[in-house]
């Protein structure tokens, strides 16, 4: 399983974690003052074509941290999945850049840039701090007027490369490629509008575009690593957990799961539409294992107190989706141990058992109901959801232990 | 008219305001600053899995503020509610300590450079008074339109930029396309 990014919390403790975003918030203070952020003149200057810093610098460092981000998640060492892409509101995000961009040319910076001209003592970026904290105050005290515009156009974890369907290193490569042509752009600009003498130019700049279409090419070359690939990283280690049955829980602590208020129990139901709806524990949810890389993105959206159960009607099926999702990082997953049948064997009456039972003639199939059910009653059979009062203190290995949920917390600017 | 000239702007500043008698150093070339923010912003996405922010730091010390006068208010503000409801500290959260983190850096920075100086920059033809009120309305809209969009040029732009969002990018192209629009007729205050 790739390393990065780090569980910060478990690692060095909520105040470690901390430290470690100081560190980077001085890095990024101290990397925009030496770039010239602080000076407004400087910012301002790129709107009238004099000096394209801005730019250069953005949209420069967009490239590096996207290659690099690209690169180490290529070689397994950074798992994509877990690192934050800002969801996509589509129109609120429209607005609020059309405004933004009014902010820039009349105030000369934007938020973070303003913090460092401040720090660095300008009145003018104090000003604007002001200005900016009541914006933000404003936004807080009006954002109810207009709820349903700022939830609107939501488009999820959406990329360049979901939208175009290509792979993420050709999206990488065009990127780089635009942001060559953007440079060279820039600096005819700055020759003609801020007579600027490219010569001083330094000629090193030739050898990192070299650097960084070469690295374009090594992604689309190298690709992404694919579920198989992620897999494979980790399959010596996952499937001794699942012979030594460290991941199949026994029904009794799902039944205990589902009633602990301090967590979220997802159960996925993966058997046949059809068994689904002869008989299925409450609250499944039923999915076929075909549509389960569609709903990944979903999963990793859900609050980190929650537990993932996959079942089948014993463990095969469960099993192969199981693997799908610890691939992908998807904390906290679980198969259901002995699946349906086993739940059934556990919390059905005796009666049931005898009424349900498979006739004497049929042999039991691995992975099938080993009960029959003549009508699909689905979830209104009392074995769905058992009575707690009959069921209580069940013995059971307990086997689920939350993990700390790694990654991104909240939104970039959240 | 006066154009903008680095050089120019770095010599004016005089000397009696600066805090340290450090020489004022020149800005590093773009390109190798465009290489060190990539890296930090690497950095950051691959140790933490968050990107960069500044914005949302700002808006939760201002929640954090409002929490102290107006607790009720901000339980009854769906919108508050989630950094500051009931017993939670608006700033208990990552994006504060990155803000922080920002104004040390960048005093760090610009003390070692040479840069810490009380003085206000302006377009050669702006009075400082009008520099203050535009850059505080200039602040104001920018705070206002960055919650708009969930983030500023930090949160939003540099990091959904980098990971490839393409909410991000359409963000970007807005702020842009809106400040270019703008700059003709603004003019007068930067040249």
């Amino acid at each position: 399983m790739p390393t990065f990014p780090l569980p910060l919390i478990q690692l060095f403790g909520q105040g470690g974690a901390y430290l470690i975003y100081l560190a980077i918030g001085i890095a990024f203070g101290a990397v925009l003052e030496v770039s010239g952020f602080a000076n407004s003149p400087k910012l301002a200057a790129q709107f009238y074509f004099k000096d394209m810093t801005v730019i250069k610098v953005m949209f420069g460092a967009i490239v590096v941290a996207m290659l690099l981000i690209l690169l180490a998640s290529g070689i397994g060492l950074l798992d994509y999945n877990l690192v934050w892409v800002n969801p996509t509101y589509m129109w609120p995000g429209i607005v609020g850049g059309l405004i933004m961009g009014i902010g820039f040319i009349l105030g000369g910076f934007c938020p973070g840039t303003s913090l460092v001209a401040a720090a660095t003592l300008k009145i003018d970026g104090m000003f604007f701090v002001l200005g900016a904290f009541f914006g933000i105050f404003m936004f807080g005290e009006t954002v109810s007027l207009f709820d349903d515009f700022w939830y609107s156009s939501y488009m999820g974890r959406f990329t360049l490369q979901d939208l175009f369907q290509v792979d993420p290193g050709v999206v990488a490569l065009v990127v780089v490629l635009m942001a060559l042509f953007v440079f060279w752009g820039s600096e005819q600009l700055e020759r003609i509008f801020g007579k600027k003498d490219l010569k001083i130019e330094p000629r090193w700049r030739y050898g990192a575009a070299g650097i960084i279409v070469l690295l374009g090419i090594t992604l689309v070359v190298m690709g992404q690593p694919t579920t198989e690939d992620k897999w494979a990283r980790m399959q010596t280690e996952r499937e001794t957990q699942l012979a030594n049955r460290a991941v199949q829980i026994d029904p009794g602590e799902l039944f205990d799961l589902m009633r602990n208020d301090r967590l979220k129990v997802v159960m996925l139901d993966v058997r046949s539409e059809a068994d689904f709806n002869r008989f299925h524990i409450l609250d499944a949810r039923h999915i076929l294992p075909a549509d389960v890389p569609a709903a990944l993105t979903d999963f990793h959206m859900e609050q980190e107190n929650t537990v993932f159960v996959v079942m089948s009607n014993d463990e095969a099926a469960a099993t192969e989706v199981w693997k799908l999702l610890v691939a992908e990082s998807i904390p906290n997953s679980y198969i259901l141990g002995g699946g349906v049948n086993a739940w059934l064997d556990k919390f059905s009456s005796d009666d049931f058992k005898t009424q349900y039972a498979l006739a004497a003639n049929i042999q039991p199939v691995d992975d099938q109901l080993r009960y029959s059910f003549p009508e699909s009653l689905g979830a209104r059979y009392p074995v769905a959801a058992p009575d707690p009062g009959l069921f209580h203190e069940l013995e059971y290995e307990s086997k689920v232990v939350l993990e700390i949920k790694r990654g991104p917390t909240g939104g970039g600017c959240g | 008219m006066a154009t903008y000239n680095p050089a120019q702007s770095q010599a004016a500043e005089g000397p009696k305001t600066a805090l340290s008698r450090r020489a004022t150093r020149p800005y590093v070339n773009p390109y190798m600053g465009a290489i060190l923010l990539g890296i930090v912003l690497f950095l950051s996405f691959f140790i933490t899995g968050n990107g960069l922010g500044a914005s949302g730091g700002m808006n939760r010390i201002i929640v954090y503020f409002e929490d102290l006068v107006a607790p009720t208010h901000i339980d009854r503000t769906p919108y508050l509610l989630e950094m500051a409801g009931g017993d939670k500290n608006a700033l208990d959260s990552w994006v504060v300590f990155v803000g922080i983190g920002v104004v040390v850096g960048g005093a760090i920075s610009g003390w070692a450079n040479g840069r810490l100086k009380f003085v206000t920059d302006r377009g050669p033809n702006i009075p400082v008074r009008l520099r203050w009120v535009m850059a505080f309305v200039g602040g104001a809209l920018m705070g206002y339109g960055a919650r708009m969009a969930r983030g500023c040029t930090s949160g939003q732009a540099l990091s959904g930029g980098a990971t490839l969002s393409v909410g991000s990018w359409v963000f970007m192209i807005a702020v842009f396309a809106s400040a270019y629009a703008l700059a003709y007729f603004v003019r007068k205050l930067w040249n």
